[in-house]
């Protein structure tokens, strides 16, 4: 079994797409601007692994991390 | 106005105003980027075009070699006037420009407008549903942007045919005639001057107000002539780019049945579909203005040069996404480059995305049958943003 997957996102990077939200709200939160935040500490609850994923492959600033405990 | 002579050496003498282009430029781009990374034309005063992903993502981010402060490319280069902030800013002024845009543009923003976009769709679909076909450029795609914005400006969604005609003369006509681009934009100010006065009058809660209550860091509000310039960006780019985006996803389902059948079997396809047509189908190229010598993906760049950054070309990139040149409609990965890399990524993105999405629910809802009428033509536009202005559909199985 893969460990716990944990995502991060480079601020720096991040331009607001918000595909990560649309493909993934339960794990991605949107400031004012627009801009990304991971939802809590970043923690992929178990069953979210896909889409966590998914966020990553399709944000167009490759501005997401995702790592594997 | 100057002459473009037909083009007949595309790689070293590329033209994005040349019919061929504007018809199809998809085989053209495949061309270009077999020959290089980046190609060059001695046309519009010298430009560049990146036609790989790589060398368009590069470019983008690179706001020390390249400035934004031209977006069009053109035959003339006047001096800088009539800016659109922020997108013809470049960094440090770029960022508190463009956060001021922000926030109205998010998308739960555009969730309270959906309504309404659904109700202009509506009403557009009663005007011509019962005559069996119809142009949806005309008709459908065209009105459903400049309405939309129309509301969230607060200026009378009915001033809308003059917004299109302006949109054009910039847009279009202002490639190779910079007397109606001057006068258009030159309205075109005029018109929002005056909305402007008359809320210092009576004040209303819309986007211009917004814009004029909003203070820099110090405290100070915009200037007059900024919240011009992010009013008249507003509806350039508000407009035309996503009546594009709209029309090539109808013309798309128009020629392309099982697409059509698949989307309305399977709802929840819809995003992904969009997606993939917005990548597919990017309507808008940006512009950028090479101020000093640089090198991308092993090319030479050369200051004083124009940049068409073409986004639809890295989109078609097969380095980057398989079957580049199909239409994927449940496509899983999809970082396509449709609304921009970088800094200058679109404001407008959820607004378009939204708008895509309902207008084109509400017309697979009241229209699941429809084909390209073959008594008539599909008439692409030029230069910026490409998409189809004239889209002769018939309704109906027979189709
Ligand atoms: S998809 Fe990427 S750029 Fe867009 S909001 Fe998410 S992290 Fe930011």
């Amino acid at each position: 079994m893969a460990g716990k997957l944990k995502i991060h996102i480079d601020q720096d990077k991040c331009q607001g797409h918000a595909r990560c939200k649309a493909l993934a709200p339960e794990l991605f939160e949107l400031d004012e601007f627009g801009n990304a935040h991971e939802t809590g500490d970043g923690s992929v609850p178990a069953g979210l692994e896909d889409k966590a994923w998914l966020a990553k492959a399709n944000c167009p600033e490759i501005a997401i991390e995702v790592t594997e405990e | 106005m100057p002459e473009h002579p037909p083009v007949t050496d595309w790689v070293h003498d590329f033209d994005h105003t040349d019919p061929h282009w504007t018809e199809n430029p998809y085989p053209i781009w495949d061309e270009l980027r077999a020959a290089s990374p980046v190609v060059h034309t001695d046309r519009f005063l010298g430009c560049y075009m990146p036609t790989t992903y790589e060398a368009v993502r590069e470019i983008a981010h690179d706001t020390t070699h390249f400035s934004s402060r031209r977006v069009i490319v053109r035959d003339v280069r006047p001096p800088i006037t009539n800016t659109a902030p922020p997108i013809t800013s470049d960094p440090p002024e770029h960022k508190p420009a463009k956060q001021l845009l922000l926030p109205p543009f998010t998308p739960d923003a555009m969730k309270k407008l959906e309504p309404r976009v659904r109700a202009i769709c509506n009403e557009l679909i009663d005007e011509f549903i019962a005559e069996g076909k119809c142009d949806a450029a005309a008709r459908y795609t065209k009105h459903i942007p400049v309405r939309a914005i129309a509301h969230m400006l607060g200026i009378p969604e009915k001033d809308s045919d003059q917004f299109i005609k302006w949109i054009h003369e910039i847009l279009e006509l202002g490639i190779k005639d910079d007397a109606t681009m001057m006068r258009a934009v030159q309205e075109m100010t005029g018109y929002f001057h005056g909305h402007i006065e008359a809320r210092k009058k009576n004040p209303t809660d819309d986007l211009i107000t917004t814009m004029m209550n909003a203070r820099d860091k110090s405290g100070q509000p915009l200037s007059d002539g900024h919240v011009l310039g992010s009013l008249r960006l507003l509806l350039i780019a508000g407009i035309d780019t996503t009546w594009s985006a709209i029309g090539a996803s109808l013309w798309h389902l128009a020629k392309t049945p099982a697409d059509r059948e698949r989307l309305i079997a399977e709802p929840e396809l819809m995003p992904t579909a969009i997606e993939e047509l917005l990548r597919a189908y990017a309507p808008v190229t940006m512009a950028r203005e090479v101020m000093k010598d640089t090198v991308i993906s092993g090319c030479p760049v050369k200051s004083g040069n124009m940049v068409l950054l073409s986004f639809p070309s890295a989109n078609r990139d097969p380095a980057m996404f398989p079957d580049a040149d199909k239409v994927v409609i449940d496509r899983k990965e999809n970082r396509h480059a449709a609304f921009g890399l970088g800094i200058h990524r679109c404001v407008g993105s959820n607004l378009a995305r939204m708008e895509m999405t309902v207008a084109i629910e509400e017309w697979l809802k009241r229209i699941p049958d429809f084909g390209l009428d073959p008594a008539s033509q599909v008439r692409w536009s030029e230069g910026t943003v490409r998409g189809p202005r004239q889209l002769p559909v018939l309704f109906g199985k027979s189709a």
